[in-house]
Formats: C-alpha cells, sequence, structure tokens
C-alpha cells in the first residue's frame, strides 16, 4: 500500500495494522527516515518537501509490484510525507512483512533504496545561509545499483 | 503539450506549468530541451547543464532521444532527493 501525505504517521499503529489478522507473516521489517538538523555541514531549521503528484504515487507502486515480483512478501507499506517539516519530524515509512525474516529486512532496505532514486521528491532546506536545494548524493545511485540483476 | 517543472528548474525558469506549442520540427526531448533554451535566458540558464536535469514523459522517466506529441505530459527537473 503506498500513502503520499502531508500529516504525520504513527508507527506503531502502521506497523500493528499490516500484519493485523494474517498469522503467515512472521516478521515485519520496517525504516523511517527522520529529519536531521544538519545537511552539508550546515545546521537545518526545516526543509520542505515537493512532489509530482501523480508520477510520485505511480512509481512508489512500480516500486512496491517489483518487491513483491523479488520476494514472498505479504504485505508492504510505504508512506512518504510532503511539506514543511522540521528536525526529528518522521519523512518516510517503509514497512514489509513475511513469513521469514530474511525476506521482510531484504525487501525493506531494497525499498528505501529505490524510492531514494525514484520517487519524484525534491528537499530544500532551511540554513543560516538560506534556502537551497538538496543535490542528489552518487552513494544513493550507488545503494540502488546492489540490487540489480 | 503540457509542461511542468519542480524543484529549483521551476524556481529557475519561473513557472511551475505551462501549455507549449512548439515548432514542428520539435519531436524528441532533446529538441523540445533545444527549443526551450531559445526562448529567454532563464530557460537558457536553468537547462545549461542536462546532467543535473532529468524528464519524465507522461510520468515515465526518459532519455533525451524520446520522441514527444501533441497531448504529451512532460516534466523538467533536477535528480530526484527524497526518502
Amino acid at each position: 500500500m503506498i500513502r503520499v501525505q502531508r500529516e504525520d504517521f504513527d508507527v506503531g499503529v502502521e506497523l500493528e495494522r499490516l500484519a493485523a489478522g494474517n498469522h503467515r507473516i512472521g516478521g515485519v521489517a520496517s525504516f523511517v527516515g527522520l529529519v536531521r538538523d544538519m545537511g552539508g555541514g550546515e545546521r537545518v531549521s526545516a526543509l520542505t518537501l515537493e512532489h509530482y503528484p501523480g508520477m510520485t504515487e505511480k512509481k512508489l507502486g512500480e516500486i512496491e509490484t517489483e518487491a513483491h515480483r523479488r520476494w514472498p512478501l505479504d504485505a508492504v507499506l510505504i508512506i512518504h510525507r510532503y511539506g514543511r517539516l522540521e528536525p526529528g519530524d518522521r519523512i518516510v515509512l517503509v514497512a514489509t512483512a513475511s513469513p521469514h525474516r530474511e525476506a521482510a529486512l531484504a525487501a525493506c532496505h531494497f525499498l528505501i533504496d529505490w524510492l531514494k532514486t525514484d520517487a519524484p521528491f525534491w528537499k530544500s532546506e532551511e540554513t543560516p545561509a538560506g534556502e537551497r536545494w538538496v543535490e542528489a548524493r552518487d552513494d544513493d545511485e550507488a545503494a540502488k545499483e546492489r540490487w540489480s540483476d | 503539450m503540457k509542461l511542468l517543472y519542480f524543484a529549483w528548474l521551476r524556481a529557475r525558469i519561473g513557472c511551475a506549468e505551462e501549455e507549449i506549442a512548439p515548432s514542428p520540427e520539435v519531436c524528441d526531448v532533446a529538441g523540445l530541451l533545444d527549443w526551450l533554451r531559445s526562448r529567454g535566458p532563464r530557460y537558457a540558464e536553468a537547462l545549461r547543464d542536462l546532467s543535473v536535469v532529468r524528464v519524465a514523459v507522461n510520468q515515465n522517466y526518459v532519455g533525451l532521444e524520446h520522441p514527444v506529441r501533441e497531448g504529451d505530459e512532460i516534466a523538467i527537473f533536477p535528480p530526484v532527493t527524497g526518502g
């Protein structure tokens, strides 16, 4: 399931709901991305996430389908926020549920790596020197390449 | 065709979305970017370095050789930084 939203989410509630009623599931893995207070050596007081409505949901849906193709998963959840966020705020939740831990952990790692390079989101940071757009990182691309088959 | 701009490309070009009718010889993404650059200094500056420009046609990432047609939704943006 994919959700793109401005509002915060409750990690505990979401993880519980993911596995509720399905007793085949033996493990739930999750990744929560948070806003850091430093970026490029400067203090960040807030960031604003912009996205491409329509394409965002499409790309996240494709990533979810690819994870299901690669691993035996009972459930996948991706929640990604947009709008203005402050240090410590949650940005993203990726959670996977499977009968066994290997598939859940690997798929969760795969999903966040792919999301970073494929989902059309952009971050702008507020720093003492002014507002600036975050630049894409080469190591994010390298992290995705790990999963190429 | 409908053009969408995001992040610093939107800021530099000065608009988020516009409807355009490029000259008939524009038939692929490379041609479209050339045509846009000829529209004025804001476009020329924003689209100067294609290593930091990504393009999606009808919400799919595409390369410079991808065809563009009447009715397409074409988005132009920097490399993504979500997650």
